[in-house]
This record gives structure tokens, C-alpha cells and sequence, in this order.
């Protein structure tokens, strides 16, 4: 271990304590020790720690600040949702089908990641934050409008605009399913997520991400953070590689929302909204930019907060606000910088040795 | 090697550079001096891609550069270093000159390294360091070591001594002179104007977005009208 870089072992760290969380955990699942409301949780934090990861890649590792990542889960996680519907009949076996639309909310990310990032990235300053800001709105009222139902005839989508259509002026065979039914959102969805699929993504997550960082690309999108133009003046194509992170991270958040989403019975797009992305922003930030076994750590922490908070009833907000902010005075406080520092040398410090 | 005919740079309504011509032969360091706002900075974001002329051409190596996007230019064989030592402040300083060979093929570039350290002895004494930590005199070199790390034909350098005490600014214009002497053809933007003639085999003088005077480096430091402009009498 002595002669691999320091890097490499914080990224075998991060990958080891995460297997060994997993293993535990999954023990205790299966053994039936944990309590529902735990057990519940398991999936929708594997979801979240692949949308904090990925976020992380935009606004830490790539420094442009993305207000829109919920938007990303959501076309994911719609766009997963009517893969794995209409598979239904013609792929039984389950794993494979969440496979599918785990792929299909990726790549419905991406298309949308594309369409946002092209135009934005070649811009400087906060259009960005701005965009993808309107963007996580836009998303969710399109999908508010949106009706979709499988039959024997394939897949029925229909637009609605007026909002005088339902469900019905799909005119699905009798046989047929409605797959999403406007703002009712998604409707009946065969459960298909399990604990295992979100530790699998967690770590391609973090395969990807943490190779990327490492990697010739990683270093080019770090150095245009640190100063464009001393990056353009090396010769480097800042939009590519903005571009490239930006929807990287979109594709991951696809394929996170598409495994969220087919972790619950009925899905509404309300849920996506722009307090989800700050959230996951909250996540990233607490965690430390740039940091990704910091975003884990975060994600799973203040994740587990607000229900562990719950004997405070009324109060849990307040009291989940109070920890934010002292857990954002500690991790600014000098004395226990040094104090961790000493634990844990950084990076520049392990270099002088 | 390059040749610059009838250039007209405008940032937005205003008219930066106003058909501007020059042309840097091949072993040579030309200077462009001129005050503030005169444009000579532009003019190196133009020839480097970052700005467009809306008339006129840019050729280097007798190829048309019009139309190259900026981190292509670089490929072409000219490096600019930008104004105000623009380091990469969380990389090492190698990291730092590791970026500048981003272009070229991983095979020539830890020999090439070693000729920038031979070149700047004090970037190798602090190779390890965050470039953040350095001082401005070592920012500047350590930006004009990067720019030589893609091997360039050409090497542009924006203000190098702003900044720096003026044994700093001796030393920058001493490794200058050095690359000169090395082959390397210069193009050198400066305020200083004293330096920046005394080492320049030719010299333009920029004033309000045109050439005002043309000559020899001794020439023009030797002319009453520069030395009473530009040299304080």
C-alpha cells in the first residue's frame, strides 16, 4: 500500500467503506433486524447518494453551480418508470427489467442533459444556475401534462396541454395499463427496486466519478474550475469538458431517479421539485465540494436526520435547521480542522512528507 | 511565421483595434508596447483565438488562423501566456507545467520538463508546492514554463513583469533573453517599455488601437519621440 498515491487510498477507502456499510446492512435487512421505517429508507438513500455524487461532479469538481439536479431524477425517473411498465409482459425477470430502465432513465438524462448544457455552457457566470433553475420547474409541469398508457398496440403517449384530456382519451384496450395519468402522476408501479440494485449503482456511481476525477479529462475539467483562462491559454476545450461533466452528471441522476422511482407504488413529479434539488445541493455543500466520500457520509446523515427527528413532532424542521447550521460552524471551526487534519493528513501535507 | 494583416477587434460598439498589421519572423522578439487601453493585450487574445477580427487575416506558418477555435491554435504551435499569472492555484507547480503539454502526446513530455526546469532552476526546487503558495515573480515563471511545456513555435507573453519588484522584473526579461537565444521566436506585450526594447529585435508601438511607430528595438529606443512618450524623458 506505502507506494500508491495518497489518492488511490482515499478512493479505496471510500469504495471499502461503503461495501462494508452494505454488507451490514444487508445482513441486518434480511435477518429482519431492522425496523420498517429503516428498512424503508435503504433504496432512496442508495438514490441519494448517487445524486449527491453526481452533483458533486457538476458543482464541485467542475465549479458551475446546477439548481436543477431533481429535474435530471425526474426524467429518470419517469422515463425508467415506463421501460420497466411496458417491459412488463416482455421481460419477466425483474433484475434485468430494472437494468432496462435504470439504462432508459440515464439516457432520457442525458438527451435532456444535452439539450440544457449546450446552449448554457458556452456562456459564463451564474446562467447556469439560472437555467437549470427554470429548468427543474419546466420539467415538472411537462410531466404534470403528460399521459401515457401501454396496450397491445405498444406505448400510447399523449400531450396534455388543455388539460381537458384524462386518462380515458388514450383509448387503451381493455387489457391496456395507464402508465402515468397526468398529475396523478405514475400510477401502479411493480416494485421493483431492491437494496442490492442500489448499492450496484452507488458503485458505478462512484467508479465513474472517482476514475473521471483521476483521469487526463478530470484534470482538465479541475484546471477550468481553478481558471479558465489560463485553461483555454494550455489549450483546452472548455465547453467539451464542461459538457462533459455536466452531463455525466445528468445520466447518473437519471438512472438514480429511475431507481427511486421504481422503488414506490405511485410516483407524482411534484416530488422533484426545486426543494429536492436544494436538498441534494445541501447534501454536496455540508459534504464538502469536491469531496465525494463527503457527500456519502452527508447524504446518509441528513438523510437519516429528519426521521430521526421525528419525537420533536412540530419542531423537526427547526431542529434539522439548528444541526445544519452547527454541523457548518464545526466544519469551519479552525481548532477542529487541525484537530482532524492530524487524523487525517491532506493532501498537501502528505506531499511535503 | 506570423503574419498579421488589417485586423479590426471590437468589444461590442467599441472599436478596440482599428486595422492593425504586423507580421514576427521566424528567431525574432517583437515587442508591442503601448499604454494602458491601447490594445495590446487584444491583439494577443485575437492572434490566440479568444477574440475574432471582424476583418482582415491572421496567418501563421502560412495558414490561415480566422476561423480556428482558440484550444486548437494551441495544437498549431502558439502559446499564450495570458496577463496577470494565470496559474492553476490548487495544482502543483509540475501539475501546473503538466497541463501546459495537455496538447501534445504523453511520450516527449518528461524530457521536455526537464528542459523548463533547466530553464527555470526555481520551479524545480519547488516542484511539489501548490502553485497558490508561490510568489508573483514565481507565478510568472512558473506561467511561462507552462506555455513552453506545448513546445511552441511561438511564444506570446502578456505583460510578464507586471507586478514584480524590479529585480524580479530583470530576472524575467534575463530568461527572455535566454529562450531567445535558445530559437524560440517571441511575441512580448509590455508597459516596460525600457525592457521590452532592449531585448526586442523589432518593435510596434501601440497607441489607441493603431500602430503609431514601427522600427528596430534600438531604433526606437534611441527616437526623442518614444524615449519622451514611453522611457520618462
Amino acid at each position: 500500500m506505502k507506494n500508491l498515491k495518497k489518492a488511490t487510498k482515499v478512493d479505496f477507502a471510500t469504495y471499502l467503506g461503503v461495501t462494508v456499510s452494505f454488507v451490514i446492512m444487508y445482513i441486518l435487512q434480511t435477518g429482519g433486524h431492522l425496523s420498517s421505517s429503516i428498512a424503508g429508507q435503504l433504496v432512496p438513500i442508495c438514490c441519494f447518494i448517487v445524486m449527491a455524487v453526481s452533483l458533486n461532479l457538476v458543482v464541485g469538481i467542475s465549479g458551475e453551480l446546477s439548481l436543477g439536479h431533481a429535474g435530471f431524477m425526474s426524467v429518470g425517473a419517469f422515463g425508467g418508470i415506463i421501460a420497466a411498465q411496458s417491459l412488463a409482459g416482455a421481460v419477466p425477470f425483474a433484475p434485468l427489467r430494472l437494468t432496462i430502465a435504470i439504462v432508459v432513465g440515464a439516457l432520457c438524462a442525458v438527451i435532456i442533459g444535452f439539450v440544457v448544457g449546450v446552449p448554457v455552457l458556452r456562456l459564463r457566470g451564474d446562467y447556469l444556475a439560472i437555467v437549470t433553475l427554470a429548468f427543474g420547474q419546466i420539467i415538472k409541469d411537462l410531466i404534470n401534462c403528460l399521459l401515457v398508457g401501454y396496450d397491445s398496440h405498444g406505448l400510447h403517449i399523449m400531450f396534455n396541454i388543455s388539460g381537458l384530456k384524462s386518462i380515458n382519451d388514450l383509448h387503451l384496450e381493455e387489457t391496456g395499463k395507464a402508465i402515468i395519468k397526468g398529475a396523478q402522476g405514475a400510477v401502479g408501479i411493480t416494485k421493483i427496486s431492491s437494496f442490492p440494485a442500489g448499492f450496484i449503482l452507488v458503485m458505478l456511481a462512484l467508479v465513474i466519478v472517482l476514475n473521471l476525477i483521476r483521469s487526463r479529462s478530470g484534470r482538465a475539467i479541475m484546471a477550468i474550475r481553478d481558471n479558465r483562462i489560463a485553461a483555454e491559454s494550455v489549450g483546452l476545450n472548455i465547453t467539451k469538458y464542461k459538457l462533459m461533466a455536466f452531463v455525466l452528471s445528468a445520466a447518473m441522476a437519471g438512472a438514480a431517479g429511475a431507481l427511486y422511482g421504481l422503488n414506490y407504488g405511485s410516483l407524482v413529479a411534484s416530488r422533484f421539485d426545486f426543494n429536492t434539488s436544494i436538498l441534494v445541493l445541501v447534501y454536496v455543500v455540508l459534504g464538502g465540494l469536491g469531496n465525494i466520500w463527503g457527500s456519502i457520509i452527508a447524504t446518509v446523515v441528513l438523510y437519516m436526520l429528519p426521521e430521526a427527528l421525528r419525537q420533536f413532532s412540530n419542531y423537526r424542521m427547526l431542529v434539522y435547521a439548528i444541526v445544519l447550521i452547527l454541523v457548518m460552524l464545526a466544519t469551519n471551526n479552525d481548532q477542529l480542522k487541525a484537530l482532524l487534519r492530524r487524523i487525517i493528513p491532506t493532501r498537501k501535507e502528505a506531499d511535503a512528507q | 511565421m506570423l503574419k498579421v494583416n488589417d485586423i479590426n477587434v471590437y468589444y461590442g460598439a467599441i472599436h478596440a483595434i482599428k486595422g492593425v498589421s504586423f507580421e514576427v519572423n521566424d528567431g525574432e522578439i517583437v515587442t508591442l508596447i503601448g499604454a494602458n487601453g491601447a490594445g495590446k493585450s487584444t491583439i494577443l487574445n485575437t492572434v490566440s483565438g479568444l477574440l475574432r477580427s471582424k476583418t482582415g487575416s491572421i496567418e501563421f506558418l502560412d495558414k490561415p488562423l480566422g476561423t480556428v477555435p482558440a484550444h486548437k491554435i494551441v495544437e498549431r504551435g502558439i502559446a499564450h501566456v495570458p496577463e496577470g499569472r494565470r496559474v492553476f492555484l490548487q495544482m502543483t507547480v509540475e501539475e501546473n507545467l503538466e497541463m501546459g503539454a495537455y496538447t501534445r502526446p504523453n511520450a516527449g513530455v518528461a524530457a521536455h520538463l526537464e528542459r523548463v526546469y533547466e530553464q527555470f532552476p526555481r520551479l524545480k526546487e519547488r516542484r511539489r508546492q501548490i502553485a497558490g503558495t508561490l510568489s508573483g515573480g514565481e507565478q510568472q515563471m512558473l506561467a511561462m514554463g507552462r506555455g513552453l511545456m506545448s513546445d511552441p513555435k511561438l511564444l506570446m507573453l502578456d505583460e510578464p513583469s507586471m507586478g514584480l519588484a524590479p529585480i524580479l522584473v530583470e530576472q524575467i526579461f534575463e530568461i527572455i533573453a535566454s529562450l531567445h537565444k535558445a530559437g524560440t521566436t517571441i511575441l512580448l506585450v509590455e508597459q516596460n517599455a525600457r525592457m521590452a526594447l532592449s531585448v526586442a529585435d523589432r518593435a510596434y508601438v501601440l497607441e489607441t488601437g493603431k500602430i503609431a511607430i514601427s522600427g528596430t528595438g534600438k531604433e526606437l529606443a534611441a527616437s526623442d519621440e518614444i524615449r519622451k512618450a514611453y522611457l520618462g524623458g
